[in-house]
């Protein structure tokens, strides 16, 4: 690897995520199915019966290292879909994903919480949910706490926070490593306004140490101002890709 | 494409799940260690008497038993050491595939957002029931020494027969758990099952009770050969004969490696059962 001495241009062109021909399919059956002896008469019968429900159908992409991604789409366009088959919670039922890095998810904030744990406890716990390990959670234990703004609270149990503070720790646990590649779903509103400021300066400051950032949003002013590329998916098949502008113009142009 | 380099996630790249699974479990091996702790912790956060209701639980089940039961059985001498040493593997077993199953369900909510090997709820159901197992030998010494039974050398065995049963457990653990993600109404059945199997296997009743005819039938339960080998070192003061043995190692190493193999075979799956 010789990304030190290599020019920015080049650092930009090299790929990081690559989604080649991938279609998501969910198999939905056309009606319930409750209990083993059902099933097995069904089966016998050759009467199980799925509707066939394409998330994603044939997209092809590609995601550079240090650039701020963008998807946007009506509901159920499959931007959710998009986002777990790049971080390895489905896996495609056709085409490959390939990704040249760790990817940091963002899980929903504060999922994954015991509510009779204390703070302290749950930061290791929601630490190695998603994937550190004892090392890296002590590392950065104390900047945890400081971010949260949670105080002598870190050692109440999580049951007596509000839904706020308990969001603001979900999002400095999951925020505590700088990642390779960030991946976020419309969680850019935590907290009050103050904090939501903090946690932006905290995206931006990734984006500026060359983390990938891969992010879906209703917010299109926002994506316009925070995204290098978008892409416009629309009934699980790509649209558009390119300048956030033009994209969100051509979005704009159809759906309002 | 002219990245070379190999990448850290390809989904092309399909090497055996089994043993991928087996990998991932060791990468994830601190969350393994957390999701322990937060069982133990969390199961009698707010009682007084906190861990000590995993020592006290087997305590009163025994007591109740042996106040029941100790006129019929009075051959069996001493008969709370009998039925504490045969409850102690059963609980072990039934706590921690029901574990499993509780495990997988709720760790299904968090395999739909993050990736996480699925198998790990099952395996952390095991070293929280390995946990617990261990605490209750400290009742067990209690009741001994209490009830005047020496305590035999052979008591050195326990680790191999707790070995042998925690393979079973896990493997059957593994497939309980994954049926159940698939056909809900297998976690209620099963409580049933238990039940039976419970009475099934000669916990609280001497084997000599057992009709002659009968016997052959016995022995087709593994939990039978679980209790023996885990009984004979503390009840019986010696270890279990190869003949003993091998029925239990067999069902053991057969239900896990079948157990593994098919829960695995379902990885991709349990991401799609929302």
């Amino acid at each position: 690897m010789s990304e030190l001495n290599a020019p920015r241009a080049e650092i930009v062109a090299e790929p990081i995520i690559l989604l080649d021909d991938v279609s998501v399919h969910y198999r939905i059956p056309s009606e319930r199915i409750g209990s083993i002896k059902e099933y097995a008469i069904r089966v016998l019968q050759r009467k199980v019966k799925y509707r066939k429900f394409s998330a994603l159908n044939k997209v092809s992409l590609t995601v550079n290292r240090g650039e701020v991604f963008g998807i946007i789409g009506n509901n159920g366009a499959g931007k959710s879909t998009m986002l777990k088959v790049i971080s390895k919670v489905l896996r495609p039922n056709q085409g490959c994903v390939r990704v040249w890095g760790k990817i940091a998810p963002l899980l929903e904030l504060g999922a994954g919480f015991h509510p009779e744990l204390s703070g302290r406890e749950n930061i290791f716990l929601n630490g190695a949910l998603l994937g550190y390990g004892k090392h890296e959670m002590e590392s950065v234990f104390d900047e945890i706490v400081e971010f949260s703004e949670l105080g002598n609270f870190i050692e109440a149990p999580i049951r007596t926070y509000s839904s706020g503070m308990s969001a603001r720790l979900g999002f400095a646990v999951a925020t505590a490593h700088i990642p390779e590649i960030l991946i976020l779903d419309e969680i850019l509103s935590v907290g009050d306004e103050a904090f939501q400021k903090k946690s932006r300066d905290r995206l931006q400051n990734f984006q500026k140490q060359g983390a990938t950032v891969i992010m879906v949003s209703h917010g299109l002013d926002s994506m316009i101002a925070m995204c290098d590329r978008l892409v416009w998916l629309d009934h699980g098949s790509v649209r558009m890709i390119g300048e956030p502008v033009e994209v969100v113009a051509a979005y704009r142009g159809e759906n309002l | 494409m002219a990245n070379i380099a190999k990448p850290v996630y390809d989904s092309a790249n399909r090497a055996s799940p089994a043993l991928a699974e087996l990998r991932e479990i060791k990468n994830y091996r601190y969350l393994l260690g957390q999701l322990i702790r937060r069982d133990i912790l969390t199961r009698y956060k707010r009682s007084f008497l906190g861990v000590a209701w995993t020592m006290l639980n087997p305590l009163g089940t025994m007591l109740i038993l042996s106040i029941v039961f100790s006129n019929l059985f009075n051959a069996v001498q001493p008969y709370p050491v009998y039925i504490l040493s045969g409850l102690i593997v059963w609980n072990f077993f039934s706590q921690s595939t029901n574990a499993a199953i509780s495990g997988l369900v709720w760790g299904g909510g968090m395999l739909t957002r993050i990736y996480i090997p699925p198998t790990i709820f099952g395996v952390s159901a095991i070293g929280t029931a390995l946990v617990n197992l261990l605490l209750s030998i400290v009742p067990l010494i209690l009741v001994m020494l209490v009830t005047g039974a020496v305590i035999p050398w052979t008591i050195v065995f326990l680790p191999v027969s707790i070995l042998i049963v925690t393979g079973f457990a896990l493997g059957f653990g593994l497939i309980i758990s994954s049926l159940a993600v698939f056909f809900p109404d297998v976690s209620e059945m099963y409580q049933i099952v238990l039940t039976a199997w419970m009475y099934l296997t000669p916990i609280i009743y001497p084997e000599t009770i057992i009709p002659e005819n009968w016997l052959a039938f016995y022995r087709l339960n593994p939990m039978y050969w679980m209790v023996k080998m885990f009984r004979l070192p503390i009840f019986d003061g010696r270890i279990p004969t190869w003949a003993e043995l091998w029925p239990a190692l067999v069902w053991s190493v057969l239900t896990l490696v079948i157990g593994w193999l098919f829960f695995t075979s379902k990885t991709d799956e349990y991401a799609y059962r929302v």
